[in-house]
């Protein structure tokens, strides 16, 4: 079981270089949802049957694989563009540094100790690459749907880690943050819209007004 | 029971409130539910409910004061709400209403939870919350003050719930159930894992601290502030502001249980002097009086972070500082509102000699300052002194000296923008606004009442908030 899990967490490591490679955010959106997917099936292999696991589950797949992509697909069509232009970093440099970032976290994750039953997984170094990449994403990229998209790996690095804990944590912390995410990604989503229609692009390095003299 | 009831009556209201079809009688909604929560506060701290079945909600005594504070400014906003959105009228204030209600049931949330997930996500929802309300003004500046402080204050939140998770499987590595109960979690806290324990409290200081507004994270704050109704900015800085503080004292409970209670406290004395600094730095020469008053609200987060990095006596003073903060933050930003108003701006280039045209809410914006900068005899002084003296005390010369040199700092680039506001020589002729707008007694007696608070606490702290005050500095490890 733990194995397969593992392949699930390369898979997911390996989407987040894809992230970081595209330009073009119709598909770096499709590939967070498959991230999703692949993260949502994850507790069903690594804890035993319980509704609470199928319960987390669909509500995984649904939120982070179905109704957050068609959210952000929305507001692209709506917005009428395809691609990031010229992010703040390029994106050889970004898939290096994403690179650095994922040794680093293997590297650093070897020192925490794991519970017995987690030991040797690769949970830990796989949720702090993912975290950081979506901090990468989220601070080199102009377009404010990139940035949610960089959010929303962020997401998915602590949604990883999440999983050592799904057993012991009550359902209701769990639904919360499912929930606050959601919520979180909808009023971006207004925002997103309403800054495409101020200034009639998703650009926010347009967003310049606000600053100290 | 009686503290479901006061998490749920402001959410009642917020739906009455959506389901209101007219707008010019929606904002009465406000202070209805804003008195209600006061007198259903007022029992519940008289006679207090022991903690829920399972521990997970309970009035400690920090939460206590730190509900105390923002639910007498939410009051005081929400009467000053009526008067500011009958000159609003051409925006549907539904919105508007109906988040400001359910923003005061998730803070109440945040104060009374005694599980750090819960915590979580009170605090999470008090952001995206007060989001809308930030875009009240709905125009391309208002958005990009939205976007940023959504952005930032997400991240933040997003990595102190990783913080927050390595402590639950720190808990779990030590071989015992997973816990988020912030009492099971100090008791644990000597015998986790040292890599869990640091790497999460470095996670939770950015993520609170990031919410809070301690530098260098506090690059939303000056767009937030400057862009929201001032209503909104005073429960940004009073409401928003404890809320996090609440949150990073938490961890500090579970810290000061550690054997890193010594590095800890470092680290938050270095971010609270480096806020400061910031402050001390953007202050001056301020062009938008608005702006200024989001880096006093910077200046002092800081001089909360550094009191609490103090510990002992100083934890008196930082709790006394957060009610004082909260209820001198609501004077200043409701002045300014009016003053803005007043004026069609806030360029301290137009705005000027504001005494001559809104001479009370002009009065009130120097005495605001003059109380948020330390003058006695406001309530301000006493929890800056008490500060001050016990840093000296301790044998922390540096941090004490250098929290004094920034006040000064501060004083006087806070003073270079107040006064030519207040009282210099009024622009010739009319401003732009087609309504010109003056005082009213609803407009100005919230403020009045906030500030008559402050000038009592500064003279005489009664009994029981002062017993409240020692009460929760204990349980943060220190006594007088």
């Amino acid at each position: 079981m733990g194995s397969l899990a593992d392949q699930f967490l390369v898979l997911s490591l390996l989407i987040n270089f894809i992230v970081l490679g595209t330009s073009r955010l119709g598909f770096a959106v499709r590939a967070v949802a498959i991230q999703g997917v692949v993260l949502g099936f994850l507790p069903a292999l690594i804890h035993p049957f319980s509704w609470h696991i199928v319960l987390i589950v669909i509500l995984m797949i649904c939120a982070k694989g179905i109704i957050i992509p068609w959210l952000i697909t929305n507001a692209i069509r709506k917005a009428e563009i395809k691609r990031e232009v010229e992010p703040f970093i390029g994106y050889i440099p970004t898939l290096v540094l994403g690179a650095v970032c994922t040794v680093l976290a293997f590297v650093f994750a070897k020192k925490l100790p794991m519970a017995a039953e987690h030991q040797g997984l690769l949970f830990v170094p796989a949720s702090i690459a993912t975290l950081m990449t979506g901090f990468l994403v989220l601070t080199t990229r102009r377009k404010a749907i990139s940035q949610v998209i960089g959010y929303l790996l962020m997401e998915n690095g602590i949604f990883i880690f999440g999983l050592l804990l799904a057993e012991a944590m009550p359902v209701m912390v769990e639904a919360g943050a499912v929930l606050d995410l959601l919520v979180a990604i909808f009023v971006m989503g207004i925002i997103m819209n309403h800054i495409s229609r101020e200034f009639s692009s998703l650009d926010t390095s347009r967003l310049t007004m606000l600053k100290e003299e | 029971m009686q503290l479901s009831l006061m998490l749920f009556m402001p959410a009642v209201g917020a739906i009455i409130a959506w389901f209101t079809p007219d707008n010019r009688h929606r904002p009465y909604i406000l202070p209805l539910f804003a008195a209600i929560h006061l007198a259903i506060l007022g029992w519940v701290l008289i006679d207090t409910p022991p903690a829920s079945p399972g521990g997970w909600f309970l009035l400690d005594p920090i939460g206590k004061l730190v509900i105390l504070s923002f639910s007498i400014l939410f009051a005081a906003c929400a009467w000053y709400a009526v008067n500011y959105l009958r000159y609003r009228k051409e925006r549907s204030n539904r919105i508007l209403c109906s988040a400001l209600l359910l923003c005061l049931s998730a803070m109440c949330l945040v104060s009374i939870s005694q599980n750090l997930g819960v915590l979580w996500v009170a605090l999470e929802s008090t952001s995206v919350l007060m989001a809308p309300l930030i875009y009240f003004n709905r125009n391309a500046r208002s958005l990009e003050a939205t976007w940023k402080y959504l952005l930032i204050c997400s991240v933040g939140i997003a990595v102190a719930l990783l913080g927050i998770f390595f402590l639950a499987y720190s808990t779990i590595v030590a071989h015992q159930d997973a816990t988020l109960l912030l009492s099971s979690l100090i008791d644990d806290a000597p015998r986790l894992n040292p890599g869990w324990r640091h790497t999460a409290f470095i996670f939770l200081l950015v993520g609170f601290g990031s919410k809070m507004g301690l530098a260098p994270m506090h690059t939303w704050k000056p767009d937030a502030y400057g862009e929201a109704p001032g209503l909104v900015g005073a429960l940004l800085a009073g409401g928003l502001v404890n809320c996090a503080f609440l949150s990073l004292m938490r961890v500090y409970q579970i810290a000061a249980a550690t054997q890193e209670a010594a590095s800890f406290q470092s680290a938050l004395i270095a971010m609270g002097l480096i806020s400061m600094a910031f402050a001390a730095v953007f202050m001056a020469r301020q062009s938008d009086f608005k702006r200024m008053l989001a880096y006093s609200s910077v200046e002092h987060v800081g001089i909360l972070t550094l009191a609490l990095g103090l510990g002992k006596g100083a934890l008196f003073g930082a709790l006394f500082h957060m009610v004082n903060n909260c209820l001198t933050k609501g004077v200043l930003f409701l002045s300014s509102g009016n003053i803005h108003r007043a004026f069609g701006s806030k360029n301290t280039a137009v705005v000027r000699g504001a005494i001559r045209w809104v001479p009370w809410s002009g009065a009130l914006f120097l005495t605001g300052f003059l109380a948020i900068t330390g003058s006695p005899p406001f309530a301000p002084f006493v929890s800056e002194f008490t500060i001050v003296s016990n840093a000296f005390t301790m044998g922390n010369y540096w941090a004490g000296s250098l929290f004094l040199v920034f006040l000064a700092v501060i004083f006087i680039g806070m003073a270079l923008t107040v006064l030519p506001v207040v009282l210099g020589e009024p622009p010739a002729g009319e401003t732009g606004t087609s309504e010109p707008y003056r005082d009213s007694f609803v407009s100005v007696m919230p403020l009045m009442v906030l500030m008559a608070i402050m000038l009592v606490l500064g003279i005489w702290v009664p009994s029981p908030l002062q017993t409240l005050l020692t009460e929760a500095a204990g349980l943060l490890g220190g006594g007088r």
